[in-house]
């Protein structure tokens, strides 16, 4: 059993407060969480980062809003920006057999079969945790786990803007990143991609969803943030059939 | 005296790095606490106290890497005042 929440756009620093909670539920037995949401811009810094991965100077990074936070996940720096979907499962991995690696093998093949749903081919690289198409990433992966509970997790690109990463060193390696908006030449219903995000991490891990909140009101939620970005339901309906396998 | 070390990881981890200590010498900790948190490649992990106690010995720097087994941190038991 599986419980969905979607924050849809929240800040990164909400988003932690509210993982460290679902954490905490997750250990006192409720049923395993997918968390899914966008951020808006900001660098965080994973336990390998190295400060000069950020390539552009702290006023800089002033002048444009974006924060650099320090954060205890594994891996090196990395982006969020809206138009990139992250999914933070919180998942007891006492009942996926204890195995880190494992489990972020599972990840990365959830993110390259939820690809696939879209027509796009991608694949793992030899040693490098992530996903990628030929040479350029597409999907950043960096867990936390604590008494054996997951958090952190999965960040895809589907519609970000990629021009941001020109700040960073992405994971510390002279990495090009991509989108799916970028291989699909289109912007991708965001909206389409958690549904079969969410479907194939449960096929992935065992999971049945555990219907919750009313979704009059996630959908309104959606809506209004569209309309934000100048889309509509009907629009992301139309991209999406044109990225349907 | 309890003996903290690492845990099994996963297959094909060998070993970690010490991030951070969340303990001093001297805390008492209750059974489940984190004590210190290791990362490997792509994950972090918070190794937990396996009982209550003291801590008496912390054996392992922030930066040093760690096999799995090897005793990190020693628990003694709670003196009776």
């Amino acid at each position: 059993m599986c419980e969905i929440k979607d924050d849809g756009l929240i800040d990164y620093k909400k988003a932690y407060e509210i993982q460290k909670r679902y954490v905490q539920k997750v250990q006192q037995g409720h049923p395993s969480i997918i968390y899914v949401c966008e951020h808006p811009s900001v660098l965080t810094l994973g336990r390998s980062a190295m400060a000069e991965h950020i390539l552009i100077s702290p006023e800089e990074l002033n002048e444009r809003g974006i924060e650099v936070l320090p954060i205890d996940r594994g891996g090196d720096i990395t982006l969020h920006a809206p138009g990139q979907l992250v999914i933070y499962p919180i998942l007891d991995l006492q009942v996926f057999g204890k195995d880190l690696r494992a489990y972020l093998c599972k990840l990365e093949q959830v993110a390259i079969d939820l690809l696939n749903c879209f027509g796009i081919v991608a694949h793992r690289f030899d040693g490098k945790t992530g996903v990628w198409i030929g040479r350029k990433k597409i999907v950043s992966i960096g867990i936390g786990v604590r008494r054996w509970i997951s958090y952190h997790g999965l960040a895809i690109n589907v519609n970000t803007d990629l021009a941001l990463f020109s700040m960073i060193k992405p994971c510390g390696m002279d990495v090009k990143m991509t989108s799916m908006a970028q291989i699909k030449r289109g912007i991708i219903d965001m909206n389409e991609v958690k549904k079969r995000v969410i479907s194939n991490f449960c096929q992935a891990f065992g999971l049945t969803l555990k219907e919750s909140g009313d979704d009059q009101g996630k959908f309104a939620v959606i809506e209004s943030r569209l309309s934000e970005r100048g889309l509509c339901l009907r629009e992301g309906a139309r991209h999406a059939k044109g990225c349907s396998p | 005296m309890r003996r903290v070390v690492l845990p099994e990881l996963g297959e094909g981890i060998d070993k970690a790095t010490v991030a951070c200590w969340h303990c001093n010498i001297g805390d008492y900790v209750r059974k489940d606490d984190d004590l210190l948190e290791v990362v490997t490649d792509k994950a972090t992990f918070n190794v937990a106290a396996p009982s209550e106690g003291i801590v008496k010995e912390i054996l392992v720097p922030e930066g040093q890497e760690v096999k799995v087994g090897e005793v990190l941190a020693v628990l003694g038991t709670l003196d009776v005042q």
